[in-house]
């Protein structure tokens, strides 16, 4: 399987990240070169293995569904880039 | 007058006991040595009034003959992807550069506890990806060992790129790093170290910068084996912050000695004999096996035929595992956010372009691709599989053995700027560390002999899963036989 440049512009708008068109091209040829390498993976024959889901195998608990820490609001913002009035800012998503 | 340049955290430990110098000596003359050698940038923050604070306090428990902790006094390095209350954390990137946590990492915060005292956070590959720290937004780090050779800088290795050179420069007595192929066994044989990656499951992930989290295990890296129990047992605890914390005894790994070698089975896989593993390297892995059998371990061939699938599938989960993770760094809440904010959709990508470097967004591409609709299943869920017949072989291959002997990398450290062209030839280098990872076991890298450019070259040993005492005592009987 080869990807080609709109795939390349699909996935990035995926992964939210702009690509400058000058790049595009060269982007499109590494990924093709590790998507080529990986590949090889097809030739092995899984026909009659289940994915492997989790390296632990202990349960994984349920907690009490209890407050056990208090976080304040002005610590969740401390490191927002732009803040206001006690809430995160971001462009307008409303018309 | 104690030589601090010729100490390590077990002698350093009995000279505070004894009263021989004060903590605050002991660390002030690190803090000299991080100034002297800044041009290798193994920090990225560097925290030394906290250091001096930390220490008195240990110096003061000591006086007074309180109760002390395992590594009371002990200045160490820290990784730049476990978050300090108050301190910068990075993980090398440009997106968390002015990134302060409100929030105490567990593994950091067991080492507080412990009495350690924190010089620094160390640099890093952008995010933990990379095998040469040459991916870190703030500049590559530079190995303090050089090939007798020639005057070339070398690389220290991968992630854990800042931590496994500051202690092998001796700008601190440990470090902690991450691993999640092999950024702690990696850098630790190209610095000449021990670099120890516990069980999946051993140290919280809480408070460490995601990467991959179904592979992310943080270890120590330290001059010595006994140094290495010590920081381990310091960092390990159960956690009900993190769901995949084990409840699992924990043993004290201090008493690794006690797991006798005599009559115990090496496995040694023939499949790790690949192309391209260096002729000096192959030849430190047959001394090795020289050294087992010299102490009554009996060597015994085992098959782990799927070697060869690892890289490849470990190079479709951990980016498909990093492209959610990374998902949270939108400029929004936290970390670097572009000037660009027309809409919300050109924020991000915006954001995200500016904030993540070259390595980062390759992966976050792949991971994305591999995830995405009509392709989940041929790339995914298939590396799901065979990550399973992977870990299958390990639990095959333990049935014939006890502990596995390989080498840790294919080759000795290599020049700055080489392996950049092509990402694959990056990748290779943790073509012998990524198989363990996948399967979650234990596994400790110790350096045991020197190339003909005075380089080292480490051994790997990988254990049974939470028998970390039993790679520790595999990894003294080198550290006892290789005679420097």
């Amino acid at each position: 399987m080869s990807i080609d440049n709109s795939t390349v512009k699909k996935v990035a708008k995926l992964a939210r990240i702009k690509i400058d068109p000058k790049e595009e091209h060269n982007l499109k040829c590494e990924l093709n070169n590790i998507l080529e390498w990986v590949d090889k993976l097809q030739k092995v024959d899984t026909k009659n293995t289940e994915p492997m889901l989790s390296v632990s195998n202990e349960p994984m608990p349920l907690r009490e569904d209890n407050v056990t820490s208090k976080i304040e609001n002005d610590q969740i913002l401390s490191n927002a880039p732009e803040k206001k009035a006690g809430f995160f800012v971001v462009p307008k998503v409303v018309e | 007058m104690t030589d601090f340049s010729k100490l390590n955290i077990t002698s350093a430990l009995l000279g505070l006991k004894n009263k021989d110098f004060k903590s605050v000596e002991l660390t002030e003359y690190f803090i000299n040595q991080i100034d002297k050698k800044d041009s290798l940038n193994c920090f990225i923050t560097k925290t030394f009034d906290k250091a001096i604070d930390m220490a008195k306090r240990s110096d003061e428990k000591i006086t007074k003959n309180q109760e002390l902790g395992l590594l009371e006094g002990i200045p160490i390095g820290m990784k730049d992807l476990f978050c300090t209350k108050d301190i910068r954390t990075t993980a090398g990137s440009k997106i968390l550069n002015s990134f302060i946590p409100f929030y105490e990492s567990t593994v950091s915060k067991n080492l507080w506890d412990s009495g350690a005292v924190l010089l620094g956070k160390t640099n890093m590959d952008e995010f933990a990806m990379g095998s040469a720290n040459t991916t870190s937004f703030f500049g590559n780090v530079i190995n303090p060992l050089k090939s007798k050779n020639n005057d070339k800088d070398l690389v220290p290795g991968g992630s854990s790129g800042g931590s496994a050179s500051s202690v092998a420069a001796g700008l601190c007595l440990a470090a902690t790093g991450s691993d999640t192929g092999g950024s702690i066994r990696q850098p630790a044989s190209f610095c000449g170290l021990v670099g120890l990656k516990p069980t999946y499951g051993r140290c919280s992930r809480f408070g460490m910068v995601a990467f991959a989290s179904s592979l992310d295990q943080a270890g120590p890296i330290s001059l010595t084996v006994e140094d290495s129990a010590r920081m381990l047992q310091s960092m390990v605890s159960y956690d009900s912050k993190d769901s995949t914390s084990s409840k699992k005894k924990i043993e004290n790994f201090l008493n690794y000695k006690k797991y006798d070698l005599k009559g115990k089975k090496i496995g040694v896989p023939k499949e790790y004999l690949i192309d391209g593993l260096n002729a000096e390297i192959k030849k430190a892995w047959d001394l090795g096996i020289s050294w087992f059998k010299s102490v009554g371990s009996e060597i015994v061939e085992v098959s782990l035929p799927n070697t060869d699938s690892a890289l490849p599938t470990y190079y479709i989960i951990a980016p498909a595992e990093a492209s959610a993770n990374l998902a949270r760094y939108d400029g929004i809440r936290y970390g670097f956010r572009a000037e660009e904010k027309s809409d919300l959709t050109q924020l991000y990508e915006e954001t995200r372009a500016q904030g993540f470097g070259k390595e980062v967004k390759r992966r976050l591409m792949i991971g994305t691709y591999v995830l995405s609709a009509g392709y989940y299943d041929a790339y995914y869920l298939k590396a799901l599989k065979v990550r399973k017949l992977i870990s299958d072989d390990f639990l095959k291959a333990f049935k014939k053995c006890d502990l596995i002997l390989t080498p840790t990398t294919p080759n000795v450290a290599f020049p700055i700027g080489e392996k950049q062209t092509d990402p694959i030839e990056m990748y290779l280098n943790d073509v012998l560390t990524v198989p363990a990872s996948l399967a979650g076991l234990p596994a400790i890298s110790v350096s045991a002999s020197l190339n003909s450019d005075s380089l080292p070259i480490g051994l790997q040993i990988i254990g049974k899963p939470f028998e970390e005492s039993s790679i520790l005592s595999a990894a003294s009987v080198i550290e006892d036989s290789r005679g420097f």
